[in-house]
This record gives C-alpha cells, sequence and structure tokens, in this order.
C-alpha cells in the first residue's frame, strides 16, 4: 500500500479551465460544456520563450503552475514527474515533414522540442529547480504509470513529488494512425504526510485486473476519458471533489490496475487522528 | 562503507546478468576485450546518406534480421537492436529463470530510449501517398513510433506481465531506470526488474545535431583540447536487477546509488559551471553512503562538445578534486544516446569484473585547462567502486554508482 496527499490541483481540458472552475462540473453541480481547451499563457517563462513555447510545454507549465499555487509549496525544490503519450505532436510532424523533403535542414530549436522530456527542461528553468526529474511513456497508460511512479518515489523517498501528465493531437497524417481527442493537462502535487495544504489523501495498490476501469456518469467526460490519454486521470479527479471516500480503478497495462482511495481533507484529519492536519 | 545514514529505502541491488550490443560488437566477451585493447569502433558514416562527413558506432547486420510472427508489429530497426541484445549472454535464460522464481507478474520492465522506433516513422513519411498524404498501410504507430514501444516489445519478448514504462530523457534515459526499478523494488511493486534500452541511428538525430553544430567531421575526441563535438551511436543493453540473494557469487556487481538532479539552465546546453551535474555525483554518493575518496573510476558523459567536457570536468574536479582516474568511452562506440547510461554501466561492469580502466580512444592532448585525472590510455587496473555520469537535453542528469559490495 502507497499513500500520498494531494496538496494542489492543475488542470486544462476542454471546458474545464483550472482546477476552481472545474470542481463544479466534476461533482456534477454545472454542465459540463466541452469547449476548446484554453491554454492560459504561463507567467513561468519570459515573454520571448512563452511565445516560442510548443504547446506541451504550455500545457505542462500551465498546470503545474497552478497546482504549486494551491499548494504553497517551493517548485524550485519539488521533485517532479511528467507522463506523456506521445510528446510534441505539431514538433515531430515538422521534423518529419522536413525529413522527407529534399532540403533536411532542420531548425535547432525545433529539435531539442522533439525530445519527450521537453516540458520538464522548460520547467527546471523556469522553476530554477534542479530537484530530481522524470518523464515518462506508457503509451494509453501514461497516466497511471506516471502517478505509479510518483507514488512510489513519495513513499520511498519520503519527498514531495508533483506528478504533471499531458496530452496533445497529432497533426495528419499521424493523427490518422494515432487520433487523441481534445489537449488534456493534470497536475498534483502529492506529498508524503499530510500538511495544513491537504486536500485529500490517496491509497493506492497495483494490483491484477479484475473488473472494469472507473468511468464517468457525465457522457462528455468519459468521451474524453476514452480519446485522450492524460484524462485516464478524470474519475481521480472527480473523486478528490466528493464528500467521501471513494474507490477508483485506473487501468495500467493489460493485466494490471491501480486500486485507489481516494480520501477527502475531513477523512485525512480522522485518519491521522487529528483535529488539524500535521505539518510534513 | 562509509557511516553516513542512507537517506531512502534504496538499498544495493544485483545486476544478476547484464547484456550490451554496440558497434564494439555483440555481447560481454566482444565488448570487453575492445574495451581493454582501447579498439574504436567508429567508421565514416553512410547512414542514410547523410550529406555531411561524420562518424558513427553503426551495429552492422540489422537490416538482416527482421522482427517476425507475433513481433512482426514491432519491427524497426530499434527494436531489433533491443532482440540483438536480449540474445546475447543468455541474458533472456536468466529473465526466464527469474521469472520462474518469481513469476511474470512480479518483474518490472523500466527502459529508456530517446527516439524509440523514430526512423519507421521518417520512412513511412518518406512514402506518404501522393494523393491523400496518408501514411502506408504496413505503419505501425504503437509498435514502434511511440516511445512506450521498446517496452511493449521487450515485455513480449520475454513474456514478462509486471508494471512498466518507458523514461525519456533524452541522454540520461538509461541511467534514471536504474534509480526507477530501484524505487519500485523498495516499494514491492515487484521483487526484480529488466532494465536498459536501445537507441538507433535516425535522421532525426543525425541532422539534429548537426543543426546545433556539435556532430565531429572526425572520430569523437572526449576531453580533448581539439575536441570537435559528437561521434553518435547506437546501442541496446540491457540488466536484470533484483535484491541480493544467496545465490549471487562474489563476482556480482551490486548498484549502490542513484543521484539524479536537473540543470535548471537550457534546453541543450550544459551549465556552464556544471552545477547539475555536481549535484547528480554528489545525490548518487550519498545514495551509495560513499565517500568520493572510495570511487576507484569515473565514467564520463563526456561527448566531446566544447561546453559540456568543460562543465562537466569543473564538476567533477569539484566533487572528486583531481586524483580520481576519470575517462569518457565515446570515442569506443560513440554517443549512444538514450542508450548511452546502460551501455557505460556494462562497460564500467566489465572494468570491474576483468581488471581493467577503459581509456579514451582519438583523444590525443588532454585539454590543458582541464583539473580532473584523465585516463587516455586504459589498461590493467583493480577497479571495485565506478560512478557513472549521464547527461541530456532539457538538463536532465543522472549518476550510478555501481561495484562490489566491500
Amino acid at each position: 500500500m502507497m499513500r500520498a496527499y494531494v496538496e494542489g490541483v492543475g488542470l486544462a481540458g476542454p471546458g474545464l479551465d483550472g482546477w476552481p472552475a472545474s470542481l463544479p462540473v466534476l461533482s456534477g453541480a454545472a454542465e459540463h460544456l466541452p469547449a476548446p481547451t484554453r491554454v492560459t499563457s504561463t507567467a513561468l517563462l519570459p515573454p520571448n520563450e512563452r511565445r516560442r513555447a510548443v504547446q506541451t510545454v504550455r500545457l505542462a507549465l500551465a498546470v503545474g503552475a497552478e497546482a504549486f499555487a494551491a499548494a504553497g509549496r517551493n517548485a524550485g525544490e519539488t521533485a517532479t514527474v511528467f507522463t506523456s503519450s506521445g510528446g510534441d505532436g505539431e514538433t515531430i510532424h515538422e521534423i518529419l515533414t522536413v525529413l522527407a523533403s529534399s532540403n533536411r535542414e532542420l531548425s535547432p530549436t525545433r529539435f531539442h522540442n522533439s525530445v519527450h522530456n521537453t516540458p520538464a527542461g522548460y520547467w527546471g528553468i523556469a522553476t530554477e529547480s534542479r530537484a530530481p526529474s522524470s518523464s515518462l511513456c506508457c503509451h494509453d497508460d501514461s497516466f497511471a504509470a506516471g502517478l505509479l511512479e510518483a507514488m512510489v518515489q513519495a513513499t520511498t523517498d519520503r519527498r514531495a513529488v508533483t506528478l504533471i501528465a499531458y496530452d496533445v493531437q497529432y497533426p495528419a497524417p499521424l493523427s490518422a494512425v494515432r487520433p487523441i481527442g481534445a489537449p488534456f493537462a493534470v497536475a498534483l502535487v502529492l506529498a508524503p504526510a499530510p500538511t495544513a495544504a491537504t486536500i485529500a489523501g490517496i491509497a493506492m495498490t497495483l494490483r491484477p485486473r479484475s473488473g472494469a476501469a472507473s468511468t464517468l456518469d457525465v457522457p462528455t467526460l468519459e468521451a474524453l476519458r476514452r480519446s485522450t490519454p492524460a484524462a485516464r486521470s478524470l474519475p481521480l479527479l472527480a473523486a478528490l471533489v466528493r464528500g467521501s471516500t471513494t474507490a477508483v480503478t485506473l487501468d495500467y497495462l493489460a493485466e494490471m490496475a491501480l486500486a485507489l482511495d481516494v480520501t477527502p481533507l475531513a477523512g485525512v484529519a480522522a485518519e491521522t487522528g487529528r483535529s488539524e492536519p500535521v505539518a510534513g | 562503507m562509509s557511516g553516513v545514514e542512507r537517506r531512502s529505502d534504496v538499498s544495493p541491488l544485483a545486476l544478476s546478468d547484464f547484456t550490451v550490443v554496440t558497434s564494439l560488437g555483440r555481447g560481454q566477451a566482444a565488448t570487453a576485450a575492445a574495451l581493454h585493447e582501447g579498439r574504436s569502433s567508429l567508421a565514416r558514416c553512410t547512414f542514410d546518406a547523410v550529406p555531411f562527413a561524420t562518424y558513427v558506432g553503426e551495429v552492422a547486420g540489422l537490416d538482416d534480421v527482421p522482427l517476425a510472427g507475433e513481433l512482426a508489429g514491432f519491427d524497426c530497426r530499434n527494436h531489433r537492436l533491443a532482440a540483438l541484445a536480449l540474445r546475447q549472454d543468455g541474458f533472456a535464460e536468466s529473465v526466464a529463470a527469474a521469472r520462474e522464481r518469481y513469476g511474470a507478474d512480479r518483474i518490472g520492465v523500466f527502459l529508456g530510449t530517446s527516439t524509440s522506433g523514430l526512423l519507421q516513422t521518417e520512412l513511412a513519411y518518406r512514402s506518404r501517398d501522393a494523393q491523400t498524404g496518408q501514411l502506408p498501410p504496413a505503419f505501425d504507430y504503437a509498435g514502434t513510433h511511440n516511445t512506450y514501444s521498446l517496452a511493449a516489445f521487450v515485455r513480449a519478448t520475454l513474456r514478462l506481465a509486471g508494471p512498466a514504462f518507458v523514461v525519456s530523457t533524452a541522454c540520461a534515459a538509461t541511467a534514471k531506470v536504474f534509480g526507477s526499478a530501484a524505487r519500485m523494488i523498495a516499494a514491492g511493486v515487484c521483487d526484480a526488474a529488466v532494465i536498459g534500452g536501445a537507441d538507433t541511428l535516425c535522421a532525426t538525430t543525425l541532422y539534429g545535431f548537426h543543426a546545433l553544430g556539435v556532430v565531429s567531421d572526425e572520430p569523437c575526441r572526449p576531453f580533448d583540447a581539439e575536441r570537435r563535438g559528437i561521434s553518435i551511436g547506437e546501442a541496446a543493453g540491457f540488466v536484470l536487477l533484483e535484491r541480493p540473494a544467496a545465490r549471487h557469487g562474489e563476482d556480482t556487481l551490486f548498484l549502490l546509488g542513484v543521484g539524479e538532479s536537473a540543470d535548471a539552465y537550457h534546453m541543450s546546453s550544459p551549465h556552464p559551471e556544471g552545477v547539475g551535474a555536481r549535484l547528480a555525483m554528489e545525490r548518487a554518493l550519498d545514495a551509495a553512503a560513499l565517500r568520493p575518496a572510495d570511487i576507484d573510476y569515473i565514467n564520463l558523459h563526456g561527448t566531446a562538445t566544447s561546453v559540456g567536457d568543460a562543465a562537466e570536468d569543473r564538476a567533477v574536479a569539484d566533487v572528486f578534486g583531481t586524483a580520481t582516474p576519470c575517462s569518457s568511452t565515446k570515442g569506443f562506440a560513440g554517443h549512444t544516446l538514450g542508450a548511452s547510461g546502460v551501455v557505460e554501466a556494462a562497460f564500467c561492469a566489465l572494468g570491474i569484473l576483468h581488471g581493467f580502466m577503459p581509456g579514451s580512444p582519438h583523444t590525443r592532448s588532454v585539454d590543458p585547462g582541464f583539473r580532473s585525472r584523465y585516463v587516455r590510455e586504459g589498461g590493467r587496473a583493480r577497479i571495485d567502486r565506478v560512478i557513472s555520469n549521464s547527461f541530456g537535453f532539457g538538463g536532465a542528469n543522472c549518476s550510478l554508482v555501481l561495484g562490489r559490495v566491500a
């Protein structure tokens, strides 16, 4: 059993414009209106870098900044786990197009933006963080893989870690062989122990697959969950806004599942036997 | 070992078996012989008709060994090289024995790659339908292009069913998987792990590094006063990592510590003072509860770029002083990018097991401004504990401490 405490959430998706605005949508109190994903321009990057930043970088930095602001934690000292099913589709398409042409001169900036850990690199620069950072890929299960790595880090290294998951679409012709739904990114600041910033606790077990993954009641959110790999996180996010402990199952590869018990703040306080969350 | 308290639950893990394939050869014996003899395998690049002069470490014979049958969907240069490596040194048999011991679901697969099967997509783009622009029907995205496909392929080949993912942090990828696996085993998520990975030649990296102006037109000369950049190589390497057990004899090597850091400086240039590199080495020593003086040899990242080598020299001298022998082995088989972490871990392991310190072919005179003790000519030496550095784009740094348990 691995356990960690959520201190802050950042969210960007279609009709999910930041965490506070998404709370009523995820709790069912407000209707989900799937407008195009709004990528807020991040103040983390200097203006010239901000203009040049590719979509994955803008998305990842926006949700990361939102989650850290909510957690009130120093991003410069917190380990990060980035996870994505594919990286920046536009960048790789541009490179492949140039390499298939008669003039194969690549842009050096485009080349360094093509690496899977580009958002992690910009995150480190923007937050001046020299903390360990990893960038994972597990195809459709990239969110589950990232959550596993982050929960394992929080447990074994007993330090805070932030998970940042994001996915964007490929342009044609790659979109035909790898269709991805609306751009989606989520960040979770996870701490090994409850703090004043804790909003929920997560207890997690990796177990053999039996039964189906958690789904969402709202058809548009369920469609998003199925179409964008990073949106496989939605059942966990919905559980964070519920008033009671919720069991969430996330598929992980063909053979396994992550079984989560998500306990909101009041439950965390009871669990630790204190009326006030303890400092960690 | 010194009495420094460990900062995490991660304890030494046994490298039960390992294998490596580079342009030096297939498997441990061929690799050790070339390293010991100081024989470079870099050759003039004929790959994909690149129009500029450069040298590469190309693995021969990959065009002749397509993946077939139930693995046909994974067929690409990268996974062919991975398959070739899994067949060396009885590695697949060692994994099969571990599968018997623990069960397929208790063995993790944590691999690194930078470009996975990207060459396959490059070829597919050249064969787009003239009318529709569509990719050829045979192109398999999930089996070749996707970064995870390498781990999917290795899992399928070795019939493993435990947790898996691919770490893709550019040239630090297959070093960082040692850390992931150690944490997973410490957390009880799995009992053993197959780690390592593969990276292969493709146009994206050849033209990309050329565009950055860091590709040498001669075989790379790490730490040389007249170094002119990198020589790109390709490689696959794998390690079976598990908790120490009675079956591990005195020749067993251990992962003693992993140190990870970020540069927080630039996407494709290292911090000029080597701050991130220094942190990675310090954290690895800390995790291993060792002092700098306990390390017998440093395998440098040493890609032979002007700024990269200078930053690393500074970091090494800051941490270790000027007495600990160090060398970059990039002159043997090139910079194998995402594979370099596991490749150089394997080189170090061979040095420990066979009693030699690798030198640095093509390096003629060490940069007079450098302070570290650079070993140009390798030779017989008893080394028990080593540190191996891997630094990548995005400022991703990772140092591994490997060795015998004293």
